[in-house]
């Protein structure tokens, strides 16, 4: 065998690596026909993987579901009415990075088929009515601006005037920054009119879902009178690379995810996809009951 | 308190070619004093002539510019302007469930003869009190201990002053750990139902949540040249235009400084500095802060408990822009 330094040895592995992820890649993505685990790396039929909830049958990894496909997971068949469906963002800063942010609203409209990062309405939860929003991951990494903002404040009115509980699911990077301040001043919206819905006595409940950081975090995400979790979702304030840049060390295996929330005691409990309905119901019965 | 500082020492960058002027200040008074001539008069002169430099510098600012000057380690801090503003200033301590953070500073003081909670954040002018105050980047249990102590102002039917200065929440695997996230968010479920007055002023950097967790006031002002952001100029230049050198593109674009933020009805006053930045003269900064904190306090104080509530969250309900 040929000398080869520690440094080639490396570079060459990581060639290797690389080719295998670009060819996997191709195999995957054509016609959506197969998907590769994120987790397990098996390679799953989409419509099999489909039909389990997008839960990965092997492992039990919780892929992200979309807005709609989880309003269909959770409430009782054909009780949705949606609020407030036409409000969207606007592009009051005149902000850019890569592409215009009035570009960026556009095609994420396009992309989601929906108008903000929120779906919210009503309907029936195992026959308990409730107040639902429900984030979308794909709209701008479920990002919340002042559209958001101001969908998640109607939902808890809604709860308020109706005198019925609120659910939320969330899937948000935290704050739009493309908004600059007013996102931030979302934070303090949601938060008040959590505070009012709390004075009601209204029960709030969050179900977490992969990713929750950021300033939704450090508002509605943290604030449910029962916090439930999905499965290995990252839940945090800070992303964990900002995190290793400020400490200057590895962060421990399976830090900001569920499991290692439930055991700091941020949250009371994790349930798998296929029992949320199911547990959600219960819950909520304990409340209006 | 820092105040007969090395004036050419704490120039700012943008500020650096008034060193001669400083310099020929320091001759005249060498001068006089080997000479024993009186040359009070052209030191006057000099002094005059870069305050009217400084004023017409410090009025074309750029934002990235702005957040030099609230960053500035020899701004004043929250302490220094209790010990200016506040009289009988109690310091408490903790959160009473896991430490005392030094990020952040309470306690209860008299202002103007009336009993008041001050709260704030302490950052520092040297790097020893910075490290020790961990720079002004509070951890959960900072949030905690201002819950607490507002909670008792709330019992106490007492107003509440915040002072901000972070660049925001520290984010640390212990701070994720003890849920900084759900600090800060209760925080703010908490301060919209408080049924005392409340104002808040951003007197350097209101860097984020770990800036708005403890600034939702009825009324927010904000010192001349601080900023008040959802980012930092950096944080959002590397993560939007993934290169942090584009901070000032950033800063610009993100609308971060006190004019902006008036003009977005975010907050409700800018708080006039003294020339060339609070840090020349912590006095007359203080004696600014201390009006305004006073003209707001007195048009809100006959608010009755529910008026209170009610102000504070139509005032953050209705912020927001959009379409429907």
């Amino acid at each position: 065998m040929g000398k080869i330094s520690i440094h080639e040895w490396f570079s060459k592995k990581q060639k290797e690596k690389q080719q295998q992820n670009s060819s996997s890649e191709k195999l995957n993505i054509p016609d959506n026909l197969w998907i590769k685990c994120v987790s397990c790396k098996t390679a799953l039929y989409a419509k099999e993987l489909k039909e389990n909830l997008n839960v990965c049958p092997k492992c039990g990894y919780h892929f992200k579901l979309s807005a709609l496909e989880r309003i269909n997971l959770l409430i009782d068949g054909g009780s949705f009415k949606e609020l407030s469906p036409t409000l969207k963002a606007t592009d009051f800063l005149g902000f850019f990075d890569s592409k215009p942010y009035a570009k960026r609203i556009e095609d994420a409209i396009l992309k989601s088929s929906l108008n903000e990062a929120i779906v919210i309405g009503e309907g029936l939860i195992e026959n308990i009515k409730t107040s639902l929003g429900v984030m979308e991951f794909s709209f701008m990494g479920g990002s919340m601006g002042s559209g958001v903002g101001e969908k998640f404040t109607r939902m808890i009115e809604h709860s308020i005037e109706n005198k019925i509980p609120a659910v939320v699911v969330t899937a948000s990077g935290g704050a739009r920054m493309q908004e600059g301040i007013m996102s931030l001043m979302q934070m303090a919206k949601v938060s008040a009119a959590l505070g009012r819905l709390r004075e009601t006595g209204l029960p709030y409940i969050v179900v977490l879902t992969d990713p929750t950081t950021g300033g939704t975090t450090a508002s509605f995400a943290m604030l449910g009178d029962i916090q439930i979790a999905e499965p290995e979702a990252l839940i945090g304030f800070a992303g964990p690379r900002v995190i290793e840049q400020t400490i200057r060390q590895k962060l421990p295996k399976k830090f900001q995810r569920s499991e290692f929330l439930l055991e700091h005691g941020m949250i009371d409990l994790i349930c798998e996809r296929k029992n949320l309905k199911g547990t959600l119901s219960k819950i909520l019965k304990f409340f209006v009951e | 308190m820092k105040q007969n500082f090395d004036e050419i020492k704490n120039l700012l960058p943008f500020e650096s070619h008034l060193k001669d002027l400083f310099k020929k200040i320091e001759e005249l008074k060498k001068l006089s004093e080997k000479e024993e001539v009186n040359l009070e008069e052209e030191i006057r002169m000099v002094r005059k002539r870069i305050d009217a430099m400084r004023q017409d510098i410090f009025s074309k600012l750029t934002p990235l510019q702005v957040v030099q000057v609230a960053r500035f380690i020899m701004r004043p801090t929250t302490l220094d302007y209790i010990s200016l503003i506040f009289e009988d200033f109690i310091e408490l301590h903790g959160d009473r469930n896991f430490s005392d953070d030094a990020a952040i500073v309470a306690g209860i003081a008299k202002l103007d003869g009336r009993s008041v909670v001050v709260i704030g954040h302490q950052k520092g002018h040297t790097t020893k009190e910075l490290i020790a105050r961990n720079f002004g980047m509070a951890n959960p249990e900072g949030y905690r201990k201002a819950l607490r102590i507002m909670r008792m102002a709330v019992r106490a039917n007492k107003p509440i002053i915040s002072l901000i200065d972070t660049s925001g929440a520290y984010p640390g695997l212990g701070a994720e750990e003890r849920g900084q996230a759900e600090a800060i968010a209760k925080n703010l479920r908490e301060m919209a139902v408080f049924t005392v007055p409340f104002i808040s002023i951003i007197t350097g950097e209101g860097g984020s949540g770990g800036a708005l967790g403890i600034a939702m006031g009825n009324r927010v002002l904000m010192m001349e040249y601080s900023i008040y952001s959802v980012i930092s100029p950096e944080g959002c230049a590397s993560i939007l235009f993934r290169d942090a050198t584009r901070a000032p593109e950033a800063a610009k674009a993100s609308k971060i400084t006190a004019k902006d933020l008036l003009e977005f009805r975010v907050i409700d006053e800018i708080i006039k500095e003294p020339v060339g930045g609070a840090h020349n003269n912590y006095k007359e900064a203080a004696a600014n802060v201390k009006a305004a904190i006073l003209k707001h306090l007195n048009e809100i104080s006959n608010f009755s408990s529910r008026e209170l509530v009610a102000d504070r969250y139509n005032k953050y309900r209705n912020m927001g822009i959009f379409v429907e």
